[in-house]
């Protein structure tokens, strides 16, 4: 399957980023390798194979055990608000949505 | 003179008062000071905290000290794994000053075992990467061969232990980060099973996969930190429940008896004969413990950086998501508006390497491809799984390379991504089942560059692999060559 330069910033747009022109050129030609390689797994007949999408738990093991329905402490607003770029008046400040 | 290369000696010296936390501190401290310029093992050394909690060690009175495990060993920490009021970089320039509000659990719990948090150790951006080339900050060189990698992505844990700056170092695992550096630098690296140790505060990146690993110079270090920092945590909805082991009872060093699978798939084409040699004296030598050893069959091996290379960038993508200038972490200045502040902050923020796993990642999940990569990819995950499993039922663990080829020079890989990809090809399986696997030292190529006999063992078996390390390094000890630092 070919990856083009088009298809790439299509991508990078989905995922926030943004490349210059000539990262994307050398990003598309690596891309493209990577995925050859791992196009490979079409070999494999997965017909009637259950997917694993969760980390595998042991054997014996339940899946995800819930907690009880309890509130926690969680922490303090000064201490969540402490690394934000522009936190102010208990709220993290953000540039123009429009 | 300390002697900074065993945490049951540190730790037995300041519970009997034969030595102090703190001049246990200061030594480390030296010894970094003096190594640390040429290896670059540490992003952040913060002397005056070091001493303090050394200090804290020697304040409390002889009987709570004695009930420490741990007391007084200094330990090298991650820098992706999260340490409250000490800065937690990920390697990365996005969180270059990014400084937690709250300690990992396996810190928290290693602290409170009396341990020492000597720094915060370099690593490749995020932990993606096989060579701890990525860091935003420094390459790391191996005590060894200055011109080589000492692996990764837990390269500066590894040259911390392997230098004599500490006897133990946390590092993490996505798919073969603990055990790679390790087999590297000459040291012992454990991958625990999935759930086993609380991932509360190590920043994410594949959580499928992610687990907080250990590093020692031996078994009996290795065990003592396992049991450590062990154990369910509420705070992680993936700990598990299963009560940890005693993993130090379990060094008996019997091994006779035991019957270990040695999976063929791991000895084919691309081995290195230098590393494929001193692998298959290791295990003549557990034959001659009394091991049985038997072929075993893993078909779906070749497979597994494919699956490991949809699988963990899918999640990455996701993960990393988060990193968008708003609540912590860099955000790029003089953005007009909301979306342009976004892809700013993360085009300056991220390295390449980091930028390609979120595009790989973003481009397998998107609508159109979804079902055919991640979908796929989940499916032939169940294969390899199963593999393990048939393999079990038949042997009580298995012995394989940990790396097809002994630490590469640095920059020989740097360009060449799926070069680097390739290199994890022994190590990405145990991740993908959720098993426990270790490296442990196993002898040098003929250049003098270390290599690792890596242990594999089913769910939660953790004591087996570290008695079968423990067996293994007692009875044929290693002379290595000198370091270079």
């Amino acid at each position: 399957m070919g990856v083009t330069r088009e298809e790439v910033a299509r991508i990078a747009g989905l995922a926030k980023l943004r490349f210059t022109d000539s990262e994307a050129e050398a990003f598309t030609a690596q891309f493209q390798r990577i995925l050859e390689y791992i196009e490979k797994l079409e070999e494999i007949d997965v017909r009637g194979i259950e997917p694993t999408s969760h980390a595998p738990a042991a054997e014996g093991e339940q899946g995800s055990p819930m907690r009880e329905d309890a509130a926690g402490t969680s922490l303090p607003e000064a201490d969540a608000l402490s690394e934000a770029p522009d936190g102010a008046e208990g709220h993290f400040r953000v540039p123009s949505v429009i | 003179m300390v002697d900074l290369t065993s945490a049951a000696d540190i730790s037995q010296g300041v519970r009997s008062g034969a030595v102090t936390a703190g001049q246990v501190a200061e030594a480390a401290l030296a010894r970094i000071r003096k190594a640390d310029g040429v290896l670059r093992a540490f992003i952040t050394v913060d002397r005056e905290r070091v001493l303090s909690r050394a200090e804290a060690i020697d304040r409390l009175q002889p009987g709570e000290r004695a009930k420490l495990p741990l007391a007084g060993v200094p330990v090298a920490v991650k820098d992706n794994i999260c340490t409250r009021g000490l800065r937690t970089t990920c390697g990365s320039r996005i969180l270059g000053n990014y400084i937690p509000p709250y300690d990992a659990t396996a810190v928290a719990r290693l602290e409170m075992a009396g341990a020492v948090v000597v720094g915060k150790a370099n690593c490749d951006e995020f932990a993606m990467g096989s060579s701890t080339e990525n860091s935003a900050f420094a390459v790391t060189r191996n005590p060894f061969d200055l011109g080589r990698v000492p692996g990764g992505s837990s390269g500066g844990s590894a040259v911390a232990v392997a230098a004599g700056m500490c006897p133990l170092a946390l590092g993490s695992e996505t798919g073969g980060s603990v055990r790679q550096p390790a087999s590297f630098c000459g040291i012992l690296g454990l991958k625990p099973t999935y759930g086993r140790v609380s991932r509360y505060g190590l920043v994410a990146f594949a959580s499928s996969l992610d687990a907080i690993g250990q590093m020692a110079r031996s078994a009996r270090d290795l065990a003592l930190l396992l049991q450590a920092v062990a154990g369910h945590d509420p705070h992680d909805m993936t700990s598990s429940r299963e009560p940890a082991g005693d993993y130090s009872g379990a060094l008996s060093g019997a091994v006779r008896g035991l019957k270990l699978g040695i999976p063929r798939e791991y000895f084919g084409a691309g081995l290195d004969p230098g590393v494929k040699s001193a692998v298959e004296s290791a295990l003549a030598q557990l034959e001659k413990l009394g091991c049985e050893l038997a072929p075993v069959s893993l078909p779906h091996t070749d497979y597994a950086i494919a699956d490991y290379y949809i699988i963990a960038p899918a999640e990455a993508s996701s993960n990393l998501a988060r990193y968008d200038g708003v609540r912590y972490g860099y955000r790029a200045e003089g953005a007009g508006e909301l979306d342009d502040m976004y892809r700013r902050s993360r085009e300056e923020g991220f390295g390449p390497e980091v930028k390609r796993r979120i595009m790989l990642g973003t481009y397998a999940l998107s609508s159109g491809y979804y079902e055919a990569y991640y979908g796929r990819a989940l499916k032939v995950r169940t294969l390899i799984r199963q593999d393990f499993q048939r393999a079990f039922a038949e042997v009580d663990g298995l012995l394989a390379p940990v790396s097809p080829t002994p630490a590469f020079r640095i920059g020989e890989k740097a360009d060449d991504p799926l070069a680097m990809y390739l290199s994890d090809i022994y190590t990405v399986t145990a991740n993908l089942a959720g098993i426990p696997a270790l490296s442990v030292p196993c002898g040098f190529t003929s250049g003098g560059l270390p290599v690792g006999l890596q242990v594999l063992g089913p769910h939660f078996r953790e004591d087996l692999l570290l008695n079968i390390a423990a067996a293994y390094e007692q009875t044929f000890p290693l002379t290595p060559p000198p370091l270079k630092v």
